[in-house]
């Protein structure tokens, strides 16, 4: 399977867990191609939230992925099609929650603001 | 074996992590997220670049990890406290490796940087300047490493944990929803195998459930039988060595081994057997 979806944007992915694409969004011009991605930034008044982590959640609500936030607050996860819920936890006992879906082929933008 | 030898808290990490004797590591999945700040006085440990041989599909070896060990300024009687991002994946891995290598004094900062981070605690850019050692590594402890030929004679015989996500276990996944969905050439699991996805070990803030928790996942909720050996994989054997750390270390389980070709082998096998669909 290619990564046309995202060149380079894998960071040190490579052939194993490697870096999580954290910080580096995928253009609107980008070809999600046979990935289901899911990506957005993480705010606060309107500022990037750089510390703080996204977790994906199933449709049972059991944890399946998580990543950093990028410097942007940005993140970006690689999911199965359906319905997930995407957690935010940053420094102070911010949290948030957003119900997303995913699809192949497509880019679903999420902007959380906490 | 209990938590007080294998586990350490950030305010044990404050008091101690500069002493003579302790050295602190932080291995992470993002491999740049040291750069951008780190426990004072930790070096670094890249999982990929400094534990993977660059060629073979295989660890450092021996004098490997000897060598990089004397680099980094690690002897072989201090005691090293490990700690990285999500929930200490990759630093799980790596106190596998130490303990592959025959180094006992090792333990885990419980919570990993996402609970030192959510706390508010100080993450500085200096990096420290530790003198050489010579560090000498044992052979390889083969007791906690699980080779393909035993992942496959243990099914139906001993446990055996697959600990990817359900999606991963099932075989819609190649890989955990984080990266991009590639690698082994077939999905589903090995047969016979349980699912206990590596995350539920742990809290939200990263730390370790209790044992009695932990006792309830494995046994009475996942069905694994405590008398039997255990062999663990995921999709390259990080993830595992997680759950080989919480089996082995924190429950004390005798016969734990960690199947480090795990998915991304198992599933690119010519004729074994493959389970697919959600674990029962």
């Amino acid at each position: 399977m290619s990564t046309s979806a995202a060149p380079g944007a894998a960071g040190t992915a490579g052939d194993g867990c490697g870096a999580p694409a954290g910080g580096t969004a995928l253009t609107a011009a980008t070809d999600a191609g046979s990935q289901a991605v899911v990506q957005g930034h993480v705010t606060q008044n309107g500022s990037p939230v750089p510390v703080g982590y996204a977790r994906l959640l199933n449709s049972g609500g059991d944890f399946v992925a998580e990543v950093p936030l990028g410097e942007d607050g940005g993140f970006r996860f690689f999911a199965a099609p359906g319905s997930w819920t995407l957690r935010v936890l940053a420094p102070g006992g911010v949290r948030a929650e957003h119900a997303v879906s995913a699809d192949i082929g497509k880019v679903t933008e999420l902007e959380v603001a906490v | 074996m209990s938590r007080s030898d294998v586990l350490v808290d950030a305010e044990w990490v404050e008091a101690h992590g500069n002493d003579p004797g302790v050295v602190l590591v932080e291995v992470d999945e993002d491999t740049s997220a040291y750069s951008k700040g780190h426990i004072r006085g930790a070096v670094k440990i890249d999982w990929k670049k400094d534990l993977q041989d660059p060629v073979r599909r295989d660890f450092v070896d021996r004098a490997g990890f000897g060598a990089l060990l004397s680099e980094r300024g690690i002897s072989n009687d201090d005691t090293v406290i490990l700690y990285g991002g999500n929930n200490n994946w990759f630093a799980a891995y790596a106190y596998w490796y130490f303990r592959l290598y025959g180094h006992t004094a090792v333990k885990l900062l419980d919570g990993g940087r996402k609970k030192w981070e959510l706390e508010s605690r100080e993450l500085v850019t200096d990096v420290p300047q530790r003198a050489a050692t010579s560090y000498t590594a044992k052979e390889q402890d083969s007791s906690i490493r699980a080779f393909r030929d035993e992942a496959i004679a243990a099914i139906g015989k001993l446990n055996l944990v697959d600990v990817r996500s359900p999606d991963e276990f099932a075989g819609r996944l190649l890989a955990p929803a984080h990266l991009p969905q590639e690698q082994a050439q077939r999905g589903g699991h090995i047969p016979t195998a349980k699912n206990v996805p590596w995350s539920k070990a742990a809290q939200e803030d990263g730390s370790f459930k209790s044992d009695d928790a932990l006792r309830a996942l494995y046994g009475d909720e996942a069905g694994l039988d405590f008398g039997k050996d255990t062999i663990a994989y995921c999709r390259i054997g990080e993830r595992s060595a997680h759950t080989w750390f919480v089996l082995h270390e924190l429950l004390g389980q005798a016969n734990v081994k960690n199947y480090d070709g795990s998915w991304t082998e198992y599933g690119s096998l010519v004729g074994v057997p493959i389970e697919i669909g959600d674990g029962k």
